[in-house]
């Protein structure tokens, strides 16, 4: 049965190509800007840190520093 | 949701509290836009893996076979929503233009930059999907009709919006011609459609395929449909976290000059 | 109306001074369509079933080649901003900076046309259509030019973001350009094609001068 279904009928290399290419770049896609993200956010922080005393308006209003 | 003048958003944005305010523009604080975004993420984030599991066990497995195409049809289920988000996207980049240049609302470019790349992304793969799925079904890997020419078309767009975006020294000068460049590709692509379609019915090509979707079968429509949510949770996830990266980054670099002025 | 025959006459001034290089678009037309035939090879059937895309396509990049000659120099010596606080409107100046640049770059094509006609082997009966569509879609592809020159003024890398961003918009024009020829050299009538070609240019003359003023603009605040 399983061996049909990775065969698609005939069809395997389109198919699998095809939901590849996309995995790939989505997963890509989405890895970059999760990893670029994260980084940024560490980035922030360090240069938060060193300043400290600087107060921004909107955490006044906010009650709490951005995540 | 009450919409207010460009001046009064500005002012608000900078004010320090403004309760009354209208919804977009309480939206325009970048920190309480963070703290939206950030809540939504993992919401959206489940949501797109599960229509990615649905869509993915009803797509390659519990569909039925098309009578032509086999078991090809199944790329239908990546490609098409592909196609529509690509569109999505360009819209978004469109519209994000229009709000910048007319209301100047300050997350506006954010939005443009953020969803470039992911456009970018989809269209790169509407094109590969669809060449992949013409290939057996139609016999050839490409064929210059009009909706196939506007979606090349329309992927350079988003190469041209990144790239302008990033030709520029002033960033208040790179986010307006890419808003420019972005209504300018809104109106073109019809344009272009329309004039590949005049150009077509002109040299009436040998083989007239009819490159549309297949008759959608309903047990076929339930995988199209989960795939498409899916699609689109993973856009918002990925548009949402990249205007947050973007934010962020123009924070550092605010903090970065403040801190090279202070030195002086 | 002042203001626009004096920066017509300054730019074509300018031009003479420049000499060969103001003639940039059409030197490049020239060469361009005859290394054709010898890239693919002198078959008289080939080159005629190709000839007038590949005339039009050629003409599109040669505009293409000579935007930047539109804003580019104007800008670096600060004419550019000269002209922005002057009492004519930029929008005036922008069109007349047009006009010079069509008539230093579309009109010799559409005057070369013929020879290149001739050398790619177009059928006679296309001629004098080509010659017609390149009159009226070349201000056009100046105008649409002028627009994306505009916003690329000053820009990284301009030349290539040019490109990107004038090749899409030159699509239409291409299409009832070629298609225009391709009528009238199968016998069919072409002249909705002209039509749709004057249409475009006649919208473009509307929209375009003032769309690269407030690009030009924005460029110098």
């Amino acid at each position: 049965m399983t061996d049909g279904f990775f065969a698609m009928g005939g069809y395997a290399v389109y198919v699998w190509s095809s939901y590849g290419v996309v995995a790939l770049v989505l997963i890509g896609v989405t890895l970059w800007t999760v990893l670029a993200f994260r980084r940024a956010k560490a980035d922030l922080r360090a240069l938060e840190a060193i300043a400290p005393r600087r107060r921004r308006r909107d955490t006044k209003e906010s009650g709490h520093a951005q995540s | 949701m009450r919409w207010n003048r460009g001046e009064a958003i500005l002012a608000d944005a900078t004010a320090t509290a403004n309760p009354s305010g209208g919804f977009w523009h309480r939206l325009a604080n970048p920190a309480r836009f963070q703290r939206l975004a950030g809540w939504l993420t993992p919401w959206l984030a489940a949501a797109a893996v599960g229509l990615f599991a649905a869509g993915l066990y009803f797509g390659l497995y519990a569909s039925p076979i098309d009578y032509q195409q086999k078991d090809n049809v199944r790329i239908m289920y990546v490609h098409v929503p592909a196609a529509w988000l690509a569109m999505m996207s360009y819209s978004t980049l469109a519209i994000a233009g229009f709000v910048l240049l007319v209301w100047r609302h300050p997350l506006a470019d954010v939005a443009g930059v953020a969803a470039a790349p992911v456009g970018a992304a989809f269209t790169f793969l509407a094109l590969v999907t669809g060449a992949i799925w013409g290939q057996p079904t139609w016999g050839t890997w490409w064929v210059w009709d009009a909706r196939l020419t506007s979606v090349l078309i329309l992927f350079f767009l988003f190469l041209g919006y990144i790239a302008l975006r990033n030709a520029f020294d002033e960033p208040e000068r790179a986010a307006k011609a890419a808003a420019i460049l972005g209504l300018v590709g809104a109106v073109n692509l019809p344009i272009i459609k329309f004039s590949v379609d005049w150009w077509n019915t002109l040299h009436q090509p040998a083989s007239v395929t009819r490159l549309g979707t297949p008759a959608i079968d309903p047990a076929m429509l339930r995988p199209l449909m989960l795939m498409a949510g899916a699609y689109m949770c993973l856009f918002t996830v990925l548009v949402l976290v990249r205007m947050r990266l973007e934010l962020t980054r123009r924070r550092i670099d605010a903090l970065q000059s403040a801190r090279a002025g202070a030195i002086e | 109306m002042n203001g626009f025959f004096a920066v017509l006459g300054r730019d074509l001034a300018i031009a003479r001074r420049e000499g060969g290089e103001a003639l940039l678009a059409v030197i490049f037309f020239i060469l361009g369509t005859v290394l054709f035939p010898l890239g693919v090879g002198p078959d008289p059937q080939l080159l005629a079933a190709v000839a007038a895309g590949l005339i039009w396509v050629m003409a599109l990049l040669a505009t293409l080649l000579a935007l930047d000659r539109l804003f580019q120099a104007d800008w670096r010596d600060g004419a550019l901003e000269l002209m922005a606080i002057s009492p004519e409107s930029l929008t005036v100046i922008v069109a007349a900076k047009c006009l010079a640049h069509w008539l230093l770059t579309g009109l010799p094509m559409a005057v070369a046309a013929p020879l290149m006609a001739l050398l790619l082997n177009l059928p006679p009966d296309g001629w004098l259509t080509l010659v017609a569509a390149l009159l009226l879609g070349g201000p056009a592809l100046s105008l649409i030019g002028a627009v994306c020159a505009a916003l690329l003024v000053g820009a990284r890398r301009g030349g290539v973001l040019m490109t990107l961003l004038a090749l899409p918009l030159y699509i239409p024009t291409l299409i009832f350009g070629a298609g225009a020829v391709e009528a009238a050299v199968g016998g069919f009538d072409a002249s909705a094609h002209l039509a749709l070609l004057g249409a475009t240019t006649l919208a473009a003359m509307a929209l375009c001068p003032w769309a690269a003023a407030a690009a030009l603009r924005h460029a110098m605040e």
